[in-house]
């Protein structure tokens, strides 16, 4: 099958990887360790598991291009502060 | 313990399938185009982040951007209120239901081009019904020629075509509210903003929504209405998001920047809608739920 009009990339082909193995890491969690009811956190709205990846995803996404118009395209650094939204995001939301 | 009955996996199967096909594919062949440069013939060149870059610092996205939220905004705040008072306003027996369902539903049928072209003839000055009364009557009205006539042009056309989908949703949730309600209002004595306060919007929240979602995406994404009315004009007045996108991808081939927009377009209709849905579906959630529950 040809997939040239797909025009693939290593970079691109990692980045979707990442996310396929974040969502597949969410399934192993939740069956290893089940808790994903919903919560209520510091935005008091109620969020399970799958929320707070949403709300990672979207707001890294946000990141990186608030990053890149006002930084530069050196995203790094952006990668990092992604990382630690995340981890904040899955602790206090 | 909890067992399951993991046979529901194939009937979700297909709708995975279809959604893989219809916009996960497409989807990241956009994110692939975004990084690179094409001339044609299935050839790319690495750009890397350049694109996105480019449409960010670019004044036409920021304007075309704004224009789109203005126009939402407007919409919203015009569809929705009047939507409900023409859902409050409609009889919920006898004959005249099935006059009012039939006329509300009849907008709604007109494909958009065709809605586009009735209203182009429509608000013509020489020709058009619109245009020439309004002329003839004194105002120096022309949508080709004056910008706030175009935008007053633009959103009475969205107002006629899509009212009736707030009025239809609105007037579905308001038929569905038990008559008990309503026995027990007049019990209570109730005035009839009290019973439209206290008993009809609570209980049209979840209708209302599905219509504010609905139009504050489709008003975003609005583009086959405004391409044959003014095609954007006059200037660049009229030119929304999808129609500068549209000119960009086909009208100059440039897909690599087209790409990168349409992306940051999807990103900023994904968060909006989320934050609507978020905030009108959670003030039904109760506050004690789920507390307790960690990670």
């Amino acid at each position: 099958m040809d997939l040239s009009w797909m025009a693939w990339t290593t970079p691109t082909a990692t980045f979707f990887a990442v996310i396929l193995c974040l969502i597949l890491s969410m399934c192993v969690w939740e069956w290893i360790s089940p808790g994903g009811q919903p919560r209520r956190g510091i935005l008091r709205f109620e969020t399970t598991r799958g929320d707070r990846l949403f709300v990672t995803l979207l707001g890294s996404a946000f990141i990186n291009l608030a990053w890149l118009g006002l930084v530069g395209t050196n995203l790094w650094w952006a990668l990092a502060v992604c990382a630690v939204y995340g981890i904040l995001v899955f602790i206090f939301v | 313990m909890k067992s399951w009955n993991n046979k529901a996996w194939f009937l979700v199967l297909p709708v995975l399938l279809l959604v893989a096909f219809s916009a996960i594919v497409p989807l990241i062949t956009v994110v692939n185009y975004s990084v690179q440069d094409s001339f044609g013939n299935n050839e790319f060149y690495w750009v890397g982040l350049e694109w996105f870059k480019e449409v960010l610092e670019s004044e036409r996205f920021h304007n075309a951007l704004m224009r789109n939220l203005l126009f939402s905004a407007i919409i919203l705040l015009i569809e929705i209120p009047l939507g409900i008072a023409v859902a409050l306003a409609m009889p919920r027996r006898g004959w005249g239901v099935s006059v009012c369902l039939v006329l509300m539903a009849l907008p709604l049928l007109i494909p958009w081009n065709v809605v586009g072209t009735i209203w182009q003839v429509f608000a013509r000055v020489d020709i058009g019904l619109l245009g020439y009364s309004l002329t003839q009557l004194g105002f120096d009205y022309n949508y080709t020629q004056d910008v706030v006539d175009a935008w007053v042009t633009l959103v009475i056309m969205d107002v006629w075509h899509w009212t009736s989908l707030v009025v239809l949703l609105c007037y579905s949730g308001l038929v569905s509210i038990p008559q008990a309600y309503y026995q027990a209002a007049r019990i209570d004595g109730a005035s009839r903003w009290a019973v439209f306060r206290y008993i009809q919007l609570p209980k049209m929240r979840r209708v209302l929504v599905i219509a504010v979602l609905l139009r504050f995406m489709d008003s975003f994404m609005i583009y086959t209405e405004p391409f044959v009315v003014t095609g954007g004009g006059p200037g660049n007045s009229t030119t929304f998001l999808s129609i500068d996108l549209v000119q960009m991808a086909i009208g100059q081939f440039d897909l690599g920047p087209a790409a990168a927009m349409s992306l940051i377009y999807f990103l900023i209709i994904l968060v909006v809608s989320w934050v609507f849905y978020t905030v009108m579906t959670q003030q039904d959630a109760e506050p004690s739920s789920g507390r307790g529950q960690s990670s």
